[in-house]
């Protein structure tokens, strides 16, 4: 609307879409320690429970990284569980208890990743299938595949490799170690690099970017790849922390939607172009507190479930809420 | 202001109106009336007041002080739907239309008539909708079945018109109608103000453009900084009208042409350039030298951009860039290879809207930089002189952090001229430059494309703007069906252009 250009500019100053994440994780901390006192469980207040807090949601942080990069594009992944799955029963089938195949099993696991997410780039990106649509299609072949051959827990993985999930350097899980290094790196590459860039341009207008020079369709092809081989790592650390792969640990961990839902409580918006990684870490931070103020305060699962459905509402509600009030 | 002959009592008059948002006074004791049958010209650069002042007229606003009188009757309006019910319609340039549905269906929408049996009748919507359009010249071509998204711009906006009228608006507010539109569709547009001006419709028109103003004008109301600054009961000169709304003449609107001296030898050489819409493309542009390329809507012009531009690229043909034989097959080929495209429409190819002033001025530039580059997105400092870019284009933003959505559309345009600076590119190819900015940013847009082919670059312009196609090129192409049909030196008329581009029929008075 042109008339929209004569309204008067709104001085910049503090920008809310910046810290809202911090600000609802700053709340959900605080709740925690609220019910932790109000009922009298201190004990859960310690480093070490904080430690145990985050170690359950390794994998999801994992996999909301490679989320983040194909919402930033303004894409969406939803094959995520399934390839979770997959990865998590190639690479125990291939180790099968033998330590000298840790690495072919890690090296196919994450081709099998990469694969997967040059198909949903090329069928986003080149065929312009809607990609809700294609990734739940590939979910369903991925899965259909996977069903075809096992049914429960196949294969082995060797002590070697559970360290991965049970290592610990210090106080500290090794895994979580590992996640906090992947989400720096991701933060590097969305931040420092040219690609990173890119990523914010065509998720704010691919036209735009086209025009100004960027190879738009390979873009979204290389965060589809990061995304499924961010998954197919998710994937590793379950077969290590379960100590094999089944076909459904993946859709039992809801790691699609779930990886979704953290990322947009992080503040990155799902029309792309806008949020980042620090954003998902927070969300992912958040939901695991949720989860311990249910276990302390002893909410039942089902209440649980709903719970966290109102959260998700809530926080993207004020996400939406906020932000028309700064644009309008 | 003279007082209204009787009998012709404004319709709406606006009252010592007044509006302040935090830290801006949007509009000091503005006083504004129109009659029926009238056309009002509102004009005034962007950030004058037009829109504020309408936004009150509609009820999106409540103005501090003043009054807004309808029939003499004061009035409130609270939210758009009282405006509306009041008789008071705003015609935008998004139009409220839904592109999938029938024009009956977006006539009568909200408000089907209704059979007996509580469904909704079709055959009383056609027919009425029928009646409605054939008061407009072009409702011969309107079927009430067709589907909205199917008509082109000028179309839907007859459409728009229809639905106003329709629903008993006495009150129209049109906000640069023919940004959108070529030449012999603002005719049509004129032809339908006119008719409702001869239905005693008040009409109240916002536009950048002397030339409508001169057309269809009976009053004429500038605004600057939120004051009259002049009001005309009679149409004046254009210069006149100018110097109201930038407080100053502007001696030199256009900037002077090429000399002869300054034309270098040829930066873009096509010889038989062709693929699916053009046909036989010859066309040379020299270092200087700025290349006016005109012709009606689907002409072929944008197409030739984009074959230039790699986007949609020459099947057939050569194509010569300061020597050298290239074929693009993608923008970013065609950037690499010296080639930059400035997009007609600002807001869907070439902004991104939710990045800063500066982060889109630096889309080009960092999408060619190494991969770990240092001039980082978001970036709250000047990494790479592009603010210094900027400060050249005179951009005026209250810092280059701010979203690039909160400028005008001149300051826009600027940012991504910024943006090809900084790659120092030997074609320029300008879509549209000017569309739906103000008059003091047109001149500064003019200027920048003079000092860039003063600095060797050739530049191919596309206009829909015949003034500003003749007052701004040294030469002029004109194209028709995918065909480039003649060619103009300076002084041509846009008579002869426009009866090239028309293939010789006469212009649709």
């Amino acid at each position: 609307m042109s008339l929209a250009e004569d309204t008067p500019p709104r001085a910049t100053g503090f920008r809310f879409e910046r810290w809202a994440p911090l600000i609802l994780l700053a709340g959900a901390a605080l709740i925690y320690v609220a019910v932790a006192i109000g009922t009298g469980q201190a004990q859960y207040l310690t480093l070490d429970n904080l430690i145990a807090i985050l170690g359950r949601s390794i994998a999801l942080g994992i996999t909301a990284i490679g989320q983040t990069f194909v919402i930033l594009v303004a894409s969406i992944d939803l094959s995520v569980a399934s390839l979770i799955s997959a990865t998590a029963v190639l690479a125990s089938v291939v180790m099968d208890g033998a330590p000298a195949m840790i690495l072919p099993a890690i090296l196919a696991a994450l081709a099998l990743g990469a694969l997967v997410g040059v198909c949903n780039g090329l069928m986003v990106s080149a065929l312009k299938v809607n990609p809700l649509i294609a990734t739940l299609g590939m979910s369903l072949i991925i899965q259909g595949c996977l069903s075809a051959f096992v049914s429960n827990f196949a294969g082995k993985v060797p002590v070697a490799f559970q360290v991965f999930a049970y290592g610990e350097i210090g106080p500290f899980p090794l895994a979580l170690i590992f996640l906090a290094l992947m989400a720096a790196l991701a933060w590097a590459v969305l931040r420092f690099t040219r690609f990173g860039s890119d990523i914010y341009a065509v998720g704010g207008n691919e036209e735009a970017a086209r025009f100004a020079g960027i190879k738009t369709g390979r873009v979204v092809i290389l965060t589809h790849v990061i995304c499924s081989v961010c998954a197919a790592i998710a994937g590793l650390y379950l077969a290590s922390r379960l100590r094999s792969g089944a076909p459904w640990i993946g859709s039992d961990g809801v790691y699609d939607l779930e990886s979704i839902a953290v990322v947009v409580i992080g503040g990155t918006v799902l029309a792309g172009g806008r949020g980042g990684i620090w954003g998902t870490m927070a969300g992912m931070l958040i939901f695991s507190l949720i989860d311990s103020v249910f276990n302390i305060a002893g909410v039942d699962s089902f209440a649980k479930q709903v719970l966290r459905g109102i959260i998700i509402v809530a926080a993207v509600a004020f996400y939406a809420i906020r932000s028309k009030r700064i644009v309008a | 202001m003279t007082a209204p002959a009787p009998g012709s009592a404004p319709m709406i008059e606006m009252k010592g109106i007044t509006k302040t948002f935090p830290g801006v006074r949007a509009l000091s004791d503005v006083s504004f009336d129109v009659r029926a049958g009238e056309v009002q010209a509102l004009v005034g650069e962007n950030g004058a007041g037009k829109s504020t002042l309408i936004k009150i007229l509609s009820g999106v606003y409540r103005a501090d002080s003043g009054a807004v009188l309808l029939n003499g009757e004061p009035v409130h309006f609270a939210h758009p739907v009282e405006s509306l019910r009041a008789g008071i319609a705003v015609i935008y340039q998004e139009f409220s239309l839904l592109p999938e549905r029938t024009v009956a269906q977006n006539l009568f929408l909200g408000r089907e008539p209704r059979t007996r049996f509580g469904l909704i009748d079709g055959a009383r919507m056609r027919r009425e909708t029928r009646e409605v359009l054939s008061l407009f010249a072009a409702a011969g071509r309107i079927d009430p079945d067709r589907i909205v998204g199917t008509l082109d711009v000028a179309t839907q906006q007859v459409v728009e018109i229809a639905k106003a009228v329709s629903t008993g608006a006495r009150v129209v507010v049109m906000d640069e109608p023919t940004a959108a539109l070529n030449e012999a569709e603002c005719e049509e547009l004129f032809a339908t103000v006119d008719t409702l001006r001869t239905r005693g419709v008040a009409i109240i028109y916002i536009t950048h453009r002397m030339r409508e103003i001169a057309r269809l004008a009976d009053r004429v109301t500038v605004l600057k900084d939120g004051e009259v600054a002049a009001r005309f009961d009679e149409v004046p000169e254009p210069a006149e009208i100018v110097r109201a709304m930038v407080g100053r003449d502007i001696a030199d609107f256009y900037a002077a042409p090429a000399t002869a001296g300054e034309i270098g030898p040829p930066v873009l050489t096509v010889r038989g350039g062709g693929n699916a819409v053009l046909k036989g493309i010859d066309l040379e542009v020299k270092a200087g030298e700025i290349v006016g390329l005109a012709g009606i809507q689907g002409a072929g012009r944008v197409a030739l951009a984009m074959a230039l531009f790699g986007q949609a690229p020459f099947e057939r043909g050569e194509v010569t860039l300061s020597g050298e034989r290239v074929d693009f097959r993608s923008p970013r080929a065609a950037i690499l290879g010296g080639v930059g495209l400035l997009p007609g429409d600002r807001k869907s190819e070439g902004l991104v809207l939710m990045q800063s002033v500066r982060d889109n001025g630096m889309l080009t530039s960092r999408a060619f930089a190494p991969l770990w580059a240092s001039d980082r997105r978001n970036a709250h400092a000047d990494t790479t002189g592009m603010d210094g870019l900027l400060d050249r284009m005179e951009i005026r933003a209250a810092s280059y952090d701010q979203d690039i959505r909160a400028l005008s559309g001149g300051n826009q345009q600027k940012a991504i001229v910024a943006r090809w600076l900084s790659m120092r590119p030997k074609l320029l190819i300008f879509i549209e430059p000017t569309r739906g900015i103000d008059v003091n940013a047109k001149a500064g847009i003019y200027h920048l494309m003079r000092d860039l082919a003063r600095e060797g670059a050739g530049i191919l312009m596309i206009s829909s703007d015949l003034p500003e196609v003749i007052g701004a090129a040294d030469r002029v192409l004109v194209m028709q069906e995918g065909r480039i049909v003649a060619a103009f030196g300076r002084g041509a008329s846009e008579q002869e252009i426009m009866h090239a581009a028309t293939g010789g029929a006469e212009v649709a008075a």
